[in-house]
């Protein structure tokens, strides 16, 4: 399976990632985000990180980055795409995924590990994976999701939640929500379900020595189910 | 503008200074030159009241590769891999703007530690702040933890440690000091040693701005009424630049181009074009109009001085420039051929076509002031007698609970959360506990590092409470199972005109030494703060040090928690109980004097290479070293991580219950080992002669106290836990 990480200039999980994706198999190539043609691809990934800085917007300088015109494309005609933290505001920001990230509710960056449960397993990201719930880390500060009402209905009308924050055994409270988001959502999909976007980072979780296990899981799930 | 000694004056400058300038220069300075030389002579950049006494510390060891004098120190981890670390202060800054100050310190040592060939891997910091009653303490902390999570979360790199300490002292000056530790083969290293004439001398980074006029200055002056007004010398960060400066930097490092490179920290272009200069025993001339600048008309005093951030100066080879500009274009950074390397031994520097400065270079470094400051000497206060009846009246679980509740002692995690402590994916052991440890990335290596200070100590007895403070740092090395290697410091004390002051800084070092030469733990970096003083106010003496420790197969890694029902707890290290400068002491007894522990560094060395043995073997299920709240706090804590309680048993000492739980005394740990491999455990504390007492078995969840006393290890983690939450959310 081939792989493409792009690298915005304030990226810092891409190296992370590259290395995640090759543990578990894949092909990965590291793209620039000046390049404009996309290598082919089973899996692009937009990195953690704070691209340009967050400083207008976090996401929104990438999002019109050049290289986002090809990955555009690549996601509308079915290609999976998957943005992880900084990777998730800057789909956002292309309107791939819906809604929008705001600051934390508590106003403070946030790192740590939590408990999302998967809301949808009919999608080539979760299927098959025997839990219903995962142990992940998050690490940001502006993950709160929103959106409008409306937004919202079509999204659950669609089953577009793809994680919750929630507890141990999978209890959707919101207690269990570290940043505010709406309905305690941690990730979204677009309609087709082949573009994910979350803000928990499972290459953080693929070591016993590090925070878990849970993003193996996660890897060699999503590999096997691309094979 | 013209220059006389009241201008000098106004510049920090001493009458005899100034007087030695004119006399060296062979005329009067105009006033870039005496911006230049009030830049370099001030405490900051000469260390002049310092660096009589540094001069004594052991800096060589067996790992040193490098050691203090360059950006930073290195030390070797075997195979080719080197580690370069280094500490640094930003306090006088973040007093004045906490949130800018905090950054920039973070970014400051980063650079410090890339300039130097090395990929920052780990970053911890040092915070000292005011009475949590005083007035701005709040908004200082907080200003500062979102400063320093700022910075290091956008450059990517863990914030995997730290140190945060409440005393009234720092009311009128707190204390931000930030570590770096950075990753490098060791045939990769870059200095700041400039070689070969008429080569290139390059600008790369941010553009020049009129911020941090003077911050070094500012950093070399006690503080008073008027220090609002000072917000201008702190400098600005935009750590996303420095995150595309390091990624630039080290793109251009792959290649064999540079010749030296330095970093613009404090007194930007000025320190740095000398330093280079100076060291390779060369002249530098530089075109000013050839530097870019952030803002119209600025004249050559502003920008020699200016302390604009995420700024490097090189020296290439010539021939070099387009294939290096190539990949600063990449990154979008500035790129600037701004003069050349010359054997003029001066620093000429031209502004529209005309000679602004002509310093010889051996004026500004070797003639720079150095004084043999007065100091007094510390008296070992007096032992108390402490009064059975005062601690009859004592209930043991509400001490503890008071002691764990201790703003000193209390869980950080709300700081410690909002840092990315997880980033590049190799951190083993977040914050919170004895150590952080990352793995040498795709290595079994894994390189532990602490920061510690013992200011209460360090002001009973400077002498001893500088050993303290390496003995410290090498027990939190070896609690995680690491072997200490070198460490770095930064010594943050009042002022050096005040003889007490003078006193404690020349004693503190002094204690450091011994203790880093008995250990073999050499100073390899640092830096001096001076001037942390209120008017006539100064701080407790609080020497920080950073360790740094090696372990060889991150599995061995250990952690505090305790593991496993059953289980044997023991103590290592002989409890005599000594109370004075205890917290116990100084908070639930109020008894603010008397002498810190004593040091025996024999013990110290012997009952750490002993444990790190046990731990090596794989024996030790839990360790923590025993520092401030004694015994009982330590294995209160390892309670409350591991989910676990305890039957504490007090051995048939002669000393009272609350002595021995809250005594200080130091070079002991706590570990925690399986009923089956204790016999094996005590034959090897016997036979390295290391004294030891059991103390209990774990159990499910309640630590009892000699059968009698019971509490609940929740209840004990709700007083560890909610003191900082609920004293930030009023």
């Amino acid at each position: 399976m081939k792989s493409s990480v792009i690298t915005f200039p304030g990226s810092n999980c891409d190296r992370d990632m590259d290395v995640a994706l090759k543990k578990f198999g894949f092909k990965n190539k590291m793209v620039w985000h000046d390049d404009t043609e996309l290598p082919k691809s089973d899996l692009v990934v937009l990195p953690g990180g704070f691209s340009y800085g967050d400083y207008l917007r976090c996401g929104s300088m990438a999002s019109k980055s050049k290289i986002m015109k090809s990955v555009i494309n690549f996601a509308t005609s079915g290609g999976m795409v998957m943005g992880i933290c900084n990777g998730f505001q800057i789909l956002v920001e292309t309107g791939l995924v819906p809604g929008v990230l705001l600051r934390n509710k508590y106003l403070e960056f946030i790192c740590k590990n939590v408990f999302v449960k998967i809301n949808n397993k009919h999608n080539t990201y979760f299927k098959d994976i025997e839990n219903d719930v995962l142990e992940f880390h998050i690490a940001h500060n502006e993950g709160n999701y929103f959106c409008t009402n409306d937004q919202l209905k079509e999204i659950e009308d669609n089953e577009q939640v793809a994680i919750n924050y929630c507890d141990k055994e999978g209890s959707i409270q919101e207690k269990f929500n570290p940043n505010g988001s709406i309905k305690n959502i941690a990730g979204i999909f677009n309609k087709k379900k082949n573009v994910l976007g979350m803000m928990p980072h499972p290459e953080r979780m693929i070591d016993p020595a590090l925070s878990g296990e849970d993003g193996s899981l996660f890897f060699n799930n999503l590999i096997n189910n691309l094979k | 503008m013209i220059v006389n000694e009241q201008v000098a004056i106004d510049h920090g400058l001493k009458k005899d200074e100034y007087a030695k300038i004119c006399e060296l220069l062979k005329r009067t300075p105009n006033i870039t030159e005496l911006g230049i030389f009030s830049a370099m002579w001030n405490e900051h950049c000469s260390y002049k009241s310092s660096r009589l006494h540094l001069k004594k510390l052991p800096t060589k060891g067996k790992q040193v590769i490098q050691g203090p004098g360059e950006n930073a120190g290195v030390i070797d981890i075997g195979g080719d891999d080197a580690i370069v670390f280094k500490i640094e202060s930003h306090n006088h800054p973040s007093y004045i703007e906490p949130y800018q100050g905090a950054a920039t310190g973070v970014g400051g040592i980063m650079r410090d530690v890339f300039t130097m060939g090395a990929r920052p891997i780990a970053n911890l910091n040092s915070i000292h702040f005011g009475s949590p009653q005083h007035k701005k303490t709040k908004n200082l902390l907080r200003g500062v933890v979102h400063g320093i999570g700022g910075y290091g979360n956008c450059m990517g790199v863990p914030t995997i440690a730290g140190q945060t300490n409440f005393d009234s002292s720092y009311n009128g000056n707190i204390l931000v000091n930030a570590m770096t530790l950075g990753l490098v083969k060791k045939d990769k290293i870059f200095y700041s040693k400039a070689a070969g004439l008429n080569k290139p001398v390059i600008y790369v980074g941010s553009k020049t701005g009129r911020d941090g006029i003077h911050g070094a200055s500012m950093a070399s002056a006690s503080f008073d009424e008027k220090i609002e007004e000072k917000k201008p010398t702190v400098q600005v960060g935009d750590p996303f630049t420095e995150k595309l400066l390091l990624e630039a930097c080290l793109e251009l490092m792959a290649g064999d181009s540079i010749i030296a490179i330095q970093d613009m920290g404090a007194a930007g272009l000025t320190s740095s074009s000398i330093e280079m200069a100076s060291k390779g025993n060369l002249g530098i001339e530089i075109n000013l109009n050839m530097v870019p600048c952030r803002e119209a008309n600025m004249t050559p005093y502003e920008i020699m001085l200016s302390e604009s951030q995420e700024r490097m100066l090189i020296v290439l080879e010539s021939g070099k420039e387009e294939d290096a500009k190539k990949i600063f274009d990449k990154w979008d950074l500035d790129f600037a051929v701004i003069g050349k390397t010359t054997k003029s031994k001066k620093i000429e520097l031209y502004f529209n076509e005309e000679k602004v400065s002509d310093i010889p270079v051996n004026t500004l470094v070797e003639n720079s002031p150095m004084y043999d400051r007065k100091w007094k000497k510390a008296k070992l206060p007096k032992k108390n007698k402490i009064k059975k009846e005062d601690l009859k009246n004592l209930k043991i679980i509400d001490v503890l609970k008071k002691v764990l509740s201790h703003p000193n002692v209390c869980s950080k995690e709300w700081i410690w959360q909002q840092y990315d402590h997880t980033v590049m994916g190799d951190t083993i052991q977040k914050p919170g506990g004895d150590s952080g440890v990352v793995r040498v990335h795709g290595t079994d290596k894994a390189v532990a590092a602490s920061v510690d200070s013992s200011a209460v100590y360090c002001w009973a007895h400077p002498l001893t409470g500088g050993k303290q403070v390496v003995c410290e740092s090498f027990r939190n090395l070896i609690s995680v199972g690491a072997k200490p290697v070198a460490i770095t410091n930064c010594l943050n004390f009042g002022s050096p005109e005040n003889q007490e002051n003078m006193g404690e800084f020349v004693e503190c070092v002094q204690g450091i030494g011994e203790a880093a030469e008995y250990l073999k733990f050499p100073v390899v970096s640092g830096n001096v703060s001076f001037y942390n003083q209120t008017k006539d106010e100064g701080i407790k003496p609080t020497p920080s040090i950073g360790g740094v420790g090696l372990i060889k197969d991150y599995k061995k890694m250990i952690t505090m928690d305790f593991k496993e029902v059953d289980n044997i707890v023991l103590v290592i290290g002989k409890t005599e109980g000594h109370i004075d400068q205890s917290l116990f002491a100084r908070n639930i007894l109020d008894e603010k004097n008397g002498p810190p522990p004593e040091i025996n560094l024999f013990n110290e060395k012997n009952n750490g290479e002993t444990l790190l043995k046990l731990i090596d073997s794989g024996l030790i299920k839990s360790a923590h070293d025993v520092s401030i709240g004694g015994i009982i706090t330590a294995v209160s804590k390892m309670c409350i991580k591991g989910n676990k309680g305890i039957n504490l048993k007090k051995p048939k000492y002669l000393i009272n219950e609350i002595e021995y739980f809250f005594a200080e005394d130091q070079g002991r740990y706590i570990i925690e080992v399986s009923k089956n491999s204790l016999k094996k455990v005590s034959d090897l504390l016997n036979k390295n002669a290391v004294h030891y007492d059991e103390l209990g078995m774990i159990n499910e969840d309640q630590l009892f106290i000699n059968d009698k006393t019971k509490v609940s290890i929740d209840e004990l983690r709700t007083s560890n836990t909610s003191w900082l939450t609920n004293y930030l959310s009023k």
